[in-house]
């Protein structure tokens, strides 16, 4: 009974959605402030006590309008954005009793109601001769795309994988986006034409960005990160151990939730601390994990995981511990069995091993220190994209070094990890090769 | 402890708190429930001749509500009792036998007839009911057939039908006004003039309370029309409090009791009243969104108040801010306050600068020195208070008046002598001496 009970928590949804009620009690609580600090924490810019004035006076489709004019995920943001720490954090009601709007709620409650009429708030321009390539199905590629074709130009869209939506997809907890919202959503954006979805298409193999860039009048970069960071530590190739990104995905395109139930370790180890740290652990505890550690090695407020995400981890039975840096993980007969860590402190700002070890009893151990770029996307490029700390620098246009390559979200230098920035990126990229194209064009 | 004890045109009740003529007082069972709850007296339901009214038979009433579902107005095309006269007069006298101590008084409307008034007088007396209220306020229905506010609006039918009253009674006869009026001292002084013992105010007022904006018909709608209604409730309020201190100063009606209506929904509301001229107040609203038990709340508060404040008696409370309310043009120019907004408690919403920049005085800073910042510039601040209405924060604003020194908007000294519109040298068009 109780495992069937957690499974019901792996798939139902994390915050209940607004009612029409609690909308407008909850929208009352917005004070419009005058050039709004919630705005600026926005990485869209998303103009936040409109949206909300207009729920409370029941107008939710237009609230829904003013959300997706400047970010067409407004849903899925809703739904993962670490809104505690972008708007919410700057809304003045925490001044006065800490408890912000809850705009993220509010803006799951507009788009909710537009998009379940099915229809988009635009019409898109008269269809153009331009034709735009874009790498990555995911949040960066799919807002560059709907800006694009909402100006008329023809898109492309390649991704790897079967399905689009990026880690919107494969890569986020499934309580965070319940009943396929990620698949649904792609839909309603694609729906505003003039998008092609070519999938389970790899650039760099068969089709290299060279030939796209000379097939297409721009090019659009947004396939995030493919590469899985190494803990380099012995022990780390024996069976047992996986990415957490992959082990997310493969929850989220299970249709057996039973069959991923029986093969949940007894003692889950997860080592990173991230959303996706957070995401891989709870999911464990719901399949039925007994015990499960997120370690991390820097000290708990370093945590790239979020005050909520902290606390939804330890309120589903998740063990929080910091300052610990694997050494190795220890197997027997081609199963884990435990994994050794060295406590570390900061010196001097730098972060060192004090010698003193841990051992933690594990069967299972997921990898979520980060990703890095797949660079064969660009391998043959004659002319050399150039790149920092092995991603894309781009200026504030997003476009690269290669005047006909644009480039967002994770992949590009500064990418921060969030769905929100790398809509952002999208649709700054689409708006920048919309007006070269248009000049070019005349 | 505060003696809440009140005596109105010579009724009793144990406290000022009557329920209004209305539908919480149309029968026995309601007007029992709330004595037992504690109420101060009753003003029964408007009774009118046989054969009696009815009613529509769909909704009667409409909101109008905050944005969490508070009732802020409601409006009503109720009409007034839709009983047998014989039945509502035997109750009557039931109750009053059984709550002596509770004032008993019963609200009439009949037509502009002296015999028709004369009559129904003589049968609520029969009940020992301690007084009459005349009902020239009914906005909607019994105003078609030329009673309610239809006489309300005449000033001669009031002082007439008063004077048909008074000579057929010993009971004191209190006459409710309607506020839709233009100046509601001339009904009020006809009332006086009729010999009235009482005014009571305000009635309901004119409305249309809402739209159906998907069937276009008007709330609360019946069978898809609407009709005009009275509306009542917290939204009125203010409107009600003009209207009584208006009698109140008026020398011609300053010494006629007022029984005050209009939105009373807190002690606060009742305590607002008194001080502006009412001898008590009457309540529906507050009661019909919550029930009778908000008696507890009425009198604790404005016990309380009333120890904390040091009024001994509801008496002591009655007209004490009346004589603060004075015509525009005797207010004091020399009087200059600026905004002060305390920056410990402001949580920088930027209301007040931006209300004041778009639609009055360009007077608050949203920026010092590249950060967000509001600060009242006085020399472009009037004083005008707008700041401190949006503010969402408790004393956030304040108004401060400048005691000394110069005005920096005007550059002139601040002066402590009185100078109102008709002397002060600012003004070109003031009266010459």
């Amino acid at each position: 009974m109780v495992q069937s009970a957690r499974l019901d928590k792996l798939k139902s949804d994390l915050h209940a959605p607004l009612t029409q009620h609690d909308a407008l009690v909850e929208a009352d609580r917005c004070y419009f402030c005058h050039d709004a600090p919630c705005i600026d924490a926005c990485p869209t810019g998303i103009d936040i006590p409109l949206f909300i004035r207009q729920i409370k006076t029941r107008n939710p489709n237009g609230a829904a309008k003013t959300i997706f004019d400047e970010n067409i995920f407004g849903g899925m943001c809703a739904r993962v954005c670490p809104t505690e720490t972008l708007c919410e954090q700057k809304c003045v009601r925490n001044v006065g009793e800490e408890k912000p709007v809850l705009i993220g709620q509010l803006q799951r409650f507009a788009t909710d109601t537009l998009m379940a009429t099915g229809k988009q708030p635009y019409t898109r321009a008269a269809q153009r001769d331009t034709r735009i390539a874009i790498v990555g199905a995911g949040p960066a590629g799919l807002s560059c795309a709907h800006r694009l074709a909402l100006h008329g130009h023809q898109v492309t869209v390649f991704d790897s994988k079967p399905k689009p939506g990026g880690l919107n997809e494969y890569g986020i907890a499934a309580y965070k986006t319940v009943d396929s919202f990620a698949a649904k959503e792609v839909e309603y954006i694609m729906s505003i034409g003039g998008i092609e979805l070519q999938s389970d298409t790899s650039i760099g193999e068969k089709l290299t960005l060279d030939e796209l860039k000379s097939k297409y009048d721009a090019v659009f970069l947004g396939m995030g990160l493919g590469g899985v960071n190494a803990l380099g530590i012995p022990g780390e190739d024996m069976p047992g151990v996986e990415n957490a990104v992959e082990f997310i995905a493969r929850l989220r395109q299970s249709n057996d939730l039973d069959s991923l139930q029986s093969k949940i370790g007894r003692n889950v180890v997860v080592i990173g601390g991230g959303m996706t740290a957070i995401d891989a652990a709870v999911q464990s505890k719901h399949l039925g994990a007994e015990n499960v550690t997120v370690v991390y090695r820097r000290e708990q407020s370093a945590m790239n995981a979020s005050a909520f995400e902290q606390e939804l981890a330890q309120k589903s039975g998740v063990l929080l511990r910091s300052n610990l840096q694997p050494k190795e993980i220890i197997s027997a007969a081609g199963v884990i069995q435990k994994t050794f860590f060295e406590y570390t402190e900061t010196k001097g700002g730098k972060l060192v091993g004090t010698g003193e070890m841990l051992c933690i009893d594990s069967d299972q151990v997921l990898v979520a220190i980060g990703q890095n770029m797949q660079h064969v996307v660009l391998q043959g490029s004659r002319a050399p994209i150039s790149m920092k700390a092995g991603r894309i620098e781009v200026d504030e246009n997003r476009q690269s070094s290669d005047k006909s390559v644009w480039a967002g979200g994770d992949c590009i230098v500064g990418g921060d990890d969030l769905t929100v920035s790398a809509v952002q990126d999208g649709k700054l990229a689409a708006e920048s090769i919309h007006t070269t194209l248009e000049n070019a064009h005349g | 402890m505060a003696d809440l004890a009140s005596e109105f045109v010579g009724i009793k009740s144990p406290n000022p708190f009557w329920l209004a003529s209305a539908p919480p007082t149309d029968k026995l069972i309601n007007v029992v429930r709330a004595f037992e709850a504690g109420w101060g007296g009753v003003v029964w339901k408007t009774l009118g001749e046989d054969p009696n009214i009815v009613n529509v038979n769909g909704p009667r009433y409409g909101a109008v509500y905050s944005s969490d579902r508070t009732l802020i107005g409601l409006n009503n095309i109720e009409l007034i009792t839709d009983r047998p006269l014989q039945t509502n007069l035997d109750e009557i006298k039931i109750v009053k036998r059984d709550w002596p101590d509770r004032a008993m008084v019963v609200s009439l409307m009949v037509p502009c007839e002296e015999k028709n008034w004369r009559d129904i007088v003589k049968k609520v007396e029969d009940t020992g009911a301690d007084g009459i209220e005349l009902n020239f306020g009914c906005p909607h229905g019994m105003s078609e057939r030329g009673m309610g506010a239809a006489v309300g609006q005449v000033p001669e039918y009031i002082e007439m039908v008063a004077r048909w009253c008074k000579e057929n009674t010993k009971m004191p006869v209190i006459v409710k006004l309607t506020p839709n009026i233009t100046d509601i001292r001339f009904p009020a002084r006809a009332a006086n003039q009729g010999g009235a013992d009482a005014v009571s105010l305000i009635n309901t007022v004119s409305s249309i309370v809402s739209v159906n904006l998907d069937t276009m018909s008007p709330e609360p709608s019946i069978d898809g029309w609407g009709s005009h209604g009275g509306y009542c409730g917290p939204a009125v309020k203010p409107i009600a409090l003009n209207m009584v201190a208006e009698i109140a100063r008026d020398p011609e009606t300053s010494q006629l009791p007022i029984s005050g209506i209009g939105g009373v929904t807190t002690w606060r509301d009742a305590a607002e009243f008194l001080s502006l001229g009412a001898g008590n107040v009457q309540v529906c609203t507050a009661a019909m969104t919550y029930g009778f038990k908000i008696i507890d709340e009425l009198t604790s508060g404005l016990s309380n108040w009333m120890d904390e404040a040091g009024y001994a008696t509801v008496a002591d409370v009655v007209g004490k801010a009346t004589p603060n309310i004075k015509d525009w043009q005797n207010l004091n120019l020399n009087y200059i306050t600026k905004a002060k907004i305390n920056q410990d408690l402001c949580v920088e919403c930027g209301r007040c600068h931006v209300v004041c920049e778009d639609t009055s005085h360009q007077a608050i800073t949203s920026m010092l020195d590249g950060k967000r910042h509001f600060e009242v510039i006085n020399e472009e601040c009037v004083g005008c208070n707008l700041c401190v209405c949006v503010c969402p924060v408790d004393n956030c604003i304040t108004m401060e008046e400048m005691t000394t020194g110069v005005d920096p908007r005007t550059g002139l000294d601040v002066s402590k002598q009185y100078a109102n519109w008709t002397t002060h040298p600012n003004n070109p068009g003031r009266v010459a001496e």
